[in-house]
């Protein structure tokens, strides 16, 4: 089985996020990098079922040469391969960075054979834009589905599962070669250990230049947006302020007739 | 005239989807300034008595594309069926409600006609060139953009436009139309259905959310919370940690990488803040915060604050209900 993942570098934000002066980006000074939790499940994922089934794992990433390091993390956990479409800082929209990824995806296939199945985070952290999965699917014709937590494979088919709507789960089979966009939940992701922090440093990453296009949406500024201001109401400290608390479940109804 | 609005509008059991009635409501605005039509597309089985109850909403026609097929839900078939329609109205932008879906659907059709697509917009401003404000990191920022395209391809964010309220109005014009399906579009469909937990009261529909973070300390001590729970019919959910460390189940986790909430009470115990949080829970019409520390980010956003430990002020607000229930 050859599973490929594909993940974002991202700013680590924590509680507040602090944009540059002109508004065109997060100040990232003080702040690490990562992959969002979706994609960190994708990639033990592809760890798991190459261990189970035997074949080869990559990792992919569109970003600055920087994002190196996001593809040595996916190598310190197991991942085998990684390829950095190696941009110079500037942003791709998604349908730049689904092309970019399809033709690097078309080259690799071309040398290695087929990716049994191809990987995505359901969305990007940062842009949210929840379309580049399908995009790229789409454009390889293979099946996609998006919202998945878990995966069975089987010979020549992958078994998958979402959430549906309303609740309780829905489950979807797809033939092989397939992609699926992964979420948060899919897994519970190991950490790297020590030697596997070593041999993914001595690996080679693949490198290709991507080309850029622009259609859009078009960002012209970020913004953070404004709080509600609603100054708090303190309703008490400690158990004695639980008579307040039911006061305010009466007021909306909560506490029935 | 412009061409019409299209919106997506997902529905369930004879109902509309409540993220569908917000997109509606953000058609309706658009559509305005556009001097064009809402029109509805409804896909699947129980489309055309859904259609008809749209008016309230709105919608002036209401497109049905009614095939067996169609009666599983199958992303790249819905798209199809939705692309259908757009090619039959020329539309000036196809909305769709910012569900798992919804975004979905939207995202195929942007695939297959090569449209870009802008997922979770605020607000649209048509021009020239379409002004939009769409959201990124789930909510904690947003991007100021432009939008181009022969039609313009957009989700509405859930729970930043309130849905009208649907009041009775003369029933919308309903269309009916074939959908052209390729074997491809079929291959990736629902197969197989779990359903949910039984009583088990939904945090997208629940009046009331608990929602339990790091100062719960246990998956044993969410007994706590699910005690009151159960007695004011809330739903328990919890914070990322709360998920990651196994206390609760994935699909109860509350922010960016979970669900987004909009209850009329949200109660936080012993949860801080982190933004990839509040972006899941601030739709809340209310936030009260059960917390040991006043100046935890959580009460920059909350209405209503106990400062004090979850452990004893849960059971004693649990005890004050049942007092006064007598």
């Amino acid at each position: 089985m050859n599973v490929l993942i594909c993940v974002k570098r991202v700013p680590a934000t924590g509680g507040r996020i602090v944009l540059t002066p002109d508004g065109q980006e997060i100040d990232t000074r003080y702040l690490g990098f990562t992959i969002s939790p979706h994609e960190e499940c994708g990639v033990e994922e592809a760890v798991r079922i190459v261990e189970a089934a035997g074949g080869s794992s990559a990792v992919l990433t569109l970003g600055p040469a920087v994002a190196e390091e996001q593809l040595r993390d996916a190598m310190a956990i197991g991942i085998e391969r990684a390829i950095l479409l190696e941009t110079d800082g500037r942003e791709y929209d998604p349908i730049a960075t689904s092309a970019a990824i399809v033709s690097a995806i078309r080259n690799h296939e071309a040398a290695h054979g087929t990716f049994d199945l191809i990987l995505f985070g359901n969305e990007a952290a940062d842009t949210g834009d929840f379309q580049v999965g399908i995009r790229v699917a789409v454009a390889l014709g293979r099946p996609i589905v998006n919202g998945i937590k878990g995966i069975t494979m089987a010979d020549g088919s992958v078994t998958a599962r979402r959430e549906a709507p309303g609740g309780g789960w829905e489950t979807y089979a797809l033939p092989l070669p397939a992609v699926l966009g992964v979420k948060e939940g899919l897994n519970l992701p190991r950490y790297p250990s020590v030697p596997g922090r070593l041999r993914a440093k001595r690996k080679e990453v693949e490198r290709v230049a991507p080309s850029w296009s622009q259609t859009g949406p078009v960002k012209l500024g970020l913004r953070v947006p404004e709080q509600q201001g609603a100054q708090v109401e303190i309703l008490g400290r400690g158990p004695d302020a639980a008579p307040a608390v039911v006061d305010l479940l009466e007021r909306i109804g909560a506490l029935g007739s | 005239m412009s061409g019409p609005v299209l919106v997506l509008v997902e529905h369930a059991a004879g109902e509309p989807d409540r993220l569908s009635l917000e997109a509606l409501a953000f058609a309706s605005s658009l559509a305005g300034s556009l001097g064009a039509d809402v029109e509805a597309v409804l896909v699947g089985p129980g489309s055309a008595g859904v259609a008809a109850s749209l008016g309230g909403h709105g919608v002036r026609t209401a497109h049905v594309v009614a095939d067996g097929r169609l009666d599983a839900y199958a992303p790249a078939a819905f798209a199809s069926a939705l692309g259908t329609v757009a090619e039959a109205r020329s539309p000036s932008a196809v909305v769709a409600p910012g569900s798992d879906r919804g975004t979905e659907v939207l995202a195929h059709l942007a695939a297959r006609t090569g449209l870009p697509m802008a997922a979770n917009v605020v607000s649209a401003e048509p021009g020239e060139s379409w002004r939009i404000v769409r959201q990124r990191w789930a909510g904690s920022l947003l991007e100021d953009a432009t939008l181009d395209a022969p039609i313009r391809l957009l989700t509405v964010a859930p729970h930043v436009v309130e849905a009208a309220d649907g009041a009775a109005v003369p029933a919308p014009e309903v269309v009916s139309h074939n959908a052209s399906l390729a074997e491809a579009d079929l291959v990736v469909r629902v197969t197989g259905r779990e359903a949910p937990e039984t009583g088990k009261i939904s945090l997208t529909d629940a009046k009331v959310v608990i929602g339990g973070g790091r100062g719960v300390g246990s998956a044993e001590q969410f007994a706590e919370l699910e005690e009151l729970a159960g007695l004011i019919g809330a739903a328990v959910g919890g914070s990322r940690v709360a998920t990651s460390l196994g206390w609760r189940p994935h699909s109860d986790q509350i922010g960016q990488t979970g669900l987004r909430i909009a209850p009329e009470l949200y109660i936080a115990c012993g949860i801080s803040g982190a933004i990839q949080h509040i972006v899941g829970c601030k739709a809340a019409k209310r936030i009260l915060a059960i917390n040991t520390d006043p100046d935890s980010p959580i009460m920059a956003v909350a209405d209503y604050a106990v400062i004090g430990d979850l452990h004893a002020v849960l059971p004693a607000i649990t005890a004050e209900v049942r007092r006064r229930r007598g």
